[in-house]
């Protein structure tokens, strides 16, 4: 028996064509059920409804946060830092010359217009996944304790090995004291 | 046989590593040139289907570990998780679940086939008892997955299985203390079953490598008995038994596919819907029914110890079957005597397993007593004898002459087994009279919308039984599966996700603690699930008489009642599985505000014809004109009872529709997959003929 498959098996007698249809009709079948039924195995990984429904929008109130300050909400599992930002941090993430960023994005850019006092940024650091510590390091913003990041104050990277911006998450201000995430 | 292989690669690569590791050539030699005996008939097929179960039982429970919380206070809910929310994971629970009782079906049929053509006899003796073991093993795994959904059944059955052990003598509480890991079933139960759950079905797989070495060593026995002698006897593995087998797994999957998709809860029992509760032992005990005759045999000796005893030995003694019957020719085809008798044991196996599921009392125990000892007569005085007195017909001289007869003679008269079905149909019916005789209490049968293969919930229906229960029995019972977002799911009630928005923010939910550390209320999301009436079970108790309104979220899967023979038969073919709606709608319409002469209702208690004991401590609860529907539907209690059983049902199963949806598609394709695996066998083998 030379083995390995079926199809070299075939005596070639009378009707070759047909009989070859059939048996690449058959694995034919056989694969697209297979693939079929990996379709369930690998998406039952993904987020079941009740996480996904736990990652509904959530609102925040910002009149206990006094300039200076900041906070650390979750949502979706994520930390989000709320910071009131003073004047002197305002300054010094918009003076600075945008093309000298490595990630190069204007401070307005990262705020909502009339609320520009307040920065709302994904606490994950965009090197590995640490979580920085607020008011540190040089910039006046976030320090990256895991291998040294350092973010300006109005989140975006400075110095470190993160190649990128601490990501601002969806938000938008509902009331003048209020947002809401997601 | 399956000696050094000559098989060459001519791949460099394959070439490179086959010279340090002879894995391909070993793979060629056992399932490629491996020569099979080619009268081989479908019963052989069943190995092939066995391996397959063993793998995707494997894998389906290795996702669901992936998804199950193993701690007596969550297991329940998370398995609840799985199947509502998961992905697919209804399907996959289905799957594992099912596929145990399809495991178990394929491993009997695998059982008998060896029995009948005498695979156990010499030189098999070990491949045999290899088989036993991974029974065994088996046994116990399935015992164990059984107790991991934590219902009332899976610690009531832990329980019963684990006090078995409490009858050996001086050791025996202290044993079960040791497998409890506490003074009763609990958290420490149900981790470590959890966790041996999950070690035994790799044990029962390097038994099963065993197994088939064994197997590749002996060779294959075959139906006509008599070993191969040369060539032509034989057919090389691959293609022959390969395409045949495929053929075979086939059709078992299609088989498999009407439990997954049809009658998911047909093998499983109404009670495990229940969380367990330690404190209430259902009814009826009774363990999963590939158990059962065990379970017969268990009860039907009246001492704790030889009852235990007899249990155990029935199985073991299928190890020394080798030894018992010591007749020279295998096949019971060659076998007059041995083959009735064989078919008498296969009805013996049915009605004990039939008296397993009964309760034991009355008929029932003397036709337990007589089937444990027809059972133990077969293999330590029918088989023994037999090879004594019994003169075989001649077996044919080769297996090539085998295949010649076969288009021979094929009508064999099959007397025992038309007695043996007379006598079995004579019993049960004998039974089912006595079981009519007690009672006239069955829920009369409904027309649902979402029965049969193509059902789909009626919206309005829905959203009428959601008014009805919000309005009426959300007073005291909770729904605290369903979440104000599963309103919007596909499938359900339909109603848009704004209309869900505003129906959650009328409910006040508690949450907390906030950053000064109480709780507060704020309005429901769609994610929060629907509040309890009450804060816990003792406050639900004292509000209600000392009853407990149950949780309805899987009410509709929870209740149930027996059909009886032969009804359970044609339900499997008609699909029928509305017991559970059936019965809400008859307790809700079943009060009766004077019972009947001669039964008496204790003070606080109502009467109600469909309740088990017909005493209930929830007043009739609808009256007509109460709920007001906005579609002009009738404001009749009858009404009322039809929307909100058809609303617990969705509750119970969300994805119903969807199940029933994917079937039909696998249906179709298991189905042309299964001809066109018939013919590709056929052209194959067209070349062995
Ligand atoms: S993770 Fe923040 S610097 Fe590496």
């Amino acid at each position: 028996m030379k083995g390995l498959g079926i199809v070299t098996t075939a005596s070639s007698a009378e009707h070759p064509t047909r009989r070859d249809f059939l048996f690449v009709a058959t694995g034919a079948f056989a694969a697209v059920g297979g693939v079929a039924t990996l379709w369930p195995l690998v998406s039952q990984m993904n987020p079941d409804a009740a996480t996904i429904a736990a990652g509904a929008p959530i609102e925040v109130d910002l009149t206990p946060i006094a300039q200076g300050q900041d906070i650390k909400v979750f949502w979706r599992g994520k930390p989000i830092y709320i910071m009131n930002r003073t004047k002197k941090q305002i300054e010094e993430a918009r003076s600075v010359a945008v093309d000298s960023l490595r990630d190069p994005q204007t401070d307005q850019s990262r705020v909502k217009e009339g609320h520009d006092n307040w920065l709302v940024v994904i606490g994950i650091c965009t090197h590995l996944g640490c979580i920085p510590i607020a008011h540190e390091g040089n910039y006046d913003g976030f320090f990256c304790p895991c291998h040294g990041s350092q973010y300006d104050s109005s989140g975006r990277i400075r110095q470190g090995p993160a190649p990128l911006n601490l990501a601002v998450p969806p938000y938008q201000f509902v009331s003048d004291t209020k947002i809401q995430i997601g | 046989m399956s000696g050094p292989s000559d098989f060459q690669p001519t791949n460099p690569v394959l070439k490179w590593i086959e010279r340090r590791l002879p894995i391909f050539g070993l793979m060629h030699s056992s399932f490629v040139a491996y020569p099979t005996p080619r009268n081989l008939n479908y019963w052989w097929t069943f190995g092939a289907i066995l391996s397959m179960m063993l793998g995707l039982q494997i894998l389906t429970g290795v996702i669901l570990a992936m998804h199950y919380t193993p701690n007596a206070d969550l297991a329940f809910r998370s398995v609840e998780l799985i199947v509502r929310d998961v992905n697919y994971g209804w399907l996959l629970r289905n799957m594992h679940a099912a596929g145990a009782s399809m495991f178990f079906f394929a491993v009997y049929i695998h059982m008998f086939r060896g029995l009948y053509y005498g695979s156990y006899k010499e030189p098999r003796e070990v491949l045999w008892i290899l088989g036993v073991i991974i029974y065994l093993l088996m046994m116990a795994t399935g015992f164990m997955g059984y107790v991991l959904p934590w219902g009332q059944m899976s610690f009531w059955g832990a329980t019963v299985i684990t006090n078995l052990f409490s009858a050996i003598p001086y050791v025996g509480d202290s044993i079960v203390t040791l497998l409890w890991g506490g003074y009763s079933v609990g958290n420490p139960t149900l981790n470590r079953f959890f966790s041996l759950h999950y070690l035994l079905p790799f044990l029962i797989a390097g038994v099963v490598v065993l197994h088939v070495w064994a197997l590749h060593v002996a060779g294959q026995n075959n139906p006509a008995g008599v070993e191969p002698k040369t060539e032509k006897d034989t057919v090389p593995f691959t293609p022959y038994a390969t395409i045949k087998d495929m053929f075979g797994v086939s059709c078992f999957l299609i088989f498999f596919a009407w439990f997954i998709f049809y009658m998911p809860n047909y093998l499983g029992d109404a009670d495990n819907y229940i969380p367990a509760n330690p404190g209430v032992t259902p009814a009826h005990i009774v363990p999963e029914w590939y158990y059962l005759p065990f379970y017969a045999i268990l009860r039907s000796i009246p001492n704790k110890l030889a009852g235990v005893v007899a249990m155990f030995s029935a199985i073991i003694v299928l190890a020394f079957l080798p030894w018992l019957d010591t007749a020279k020719t295998r096949s019971s085809k060659y076998r007059p005597l041995a083959k009735q008798f064989f078919w008498i044991f296969v009805v013996v196996c049915v009605l004990l397993g039939y008296l397993g599921s009964q309760p034991p009392e009355g008929i029932y125990v003397i036709a337990g007593r007589i089937l444990t000892v027809c059972y133990f007569a077969y293999f330590l005085i029918v088989l023994p004898l037999l090879s004594r007195i019994e003169t075989p017909r001649p077996v044919p001289n080769s297996i090539a002459d085998d295949v010649l007869a076969k288009t021979g003679s094929k009508a064999a008269p099959m007397v025992s087994t038309v007695i043996a079905l007379v006598l079995a149909g004579g019993l049960v019916a004998a039974s089912v009279q006595n079981a009519r005789a007690a009672e006239d209490n069955t829920p009369p049968s409904q027309k649902w919308s979402f029965a049969g293969p193509f059902g789909k919930y009626d919206r309005g229906s829905l959203q009428r039984g959601l008014k009805v229960y919000k309005e009426v029995c959300s007073n005291c019972h909770s729904l605290s599966y369903i979440a104000f977002r599963n309103l919007a799911d596909p499938g359900g009630p339909g109603y848009s996700e704004a209309q869900v928005k505003a129906l959650a923010a009328e409910y006040k939910i508690k949450d907390g603690p906030n950053d000064s550390g109480d709780m507060f209320e704020r309005p429901g999301r769609p994610a929060d699930y629907f509040p309890s009436p009450f804060p816990n079970d003792q406050a639900a108790r004292a509000a209600n008489g000392g009853g407990l309104p149950p949780d309805l979220s899987l009410i509709a899967k929870a209740r149930s009642y027996e059909r009886g023979f032969p009804w359970f038969i044609f339900d499997f073919f008609t699909q029928f599985q509305e017991q559970g709606p059936n019965y809400i709608v008859a307790l809700l319409t079943g009060f009766e505000d004077k019972p009947p002469p001669g039964v008496s209702i204790p003070e606080g208690s109502y009467y109600n014809k469909y309740f088990p004991g017909h005493a209930i401590k929830m007043p009739k609860p609808l009256s007509d004109g109460q709920v007001t529907f906005d579609d002009g539907s009738p404001a009749t209690v009858q009404q009322y009872a039809h929307d909100v059983a058809t609303f617990l049902m969705w509750a119970a199963e969300p994805h119903m529709e969807a199940r029933k949806r994917l079937g039909l598609q696998v249906f179709v394709f298991l189905i042309i997959f299964a001809f066109l695996m018939y013919f590709t066998k056929r052209k194959v083998w067209a070349n062995a003929h």
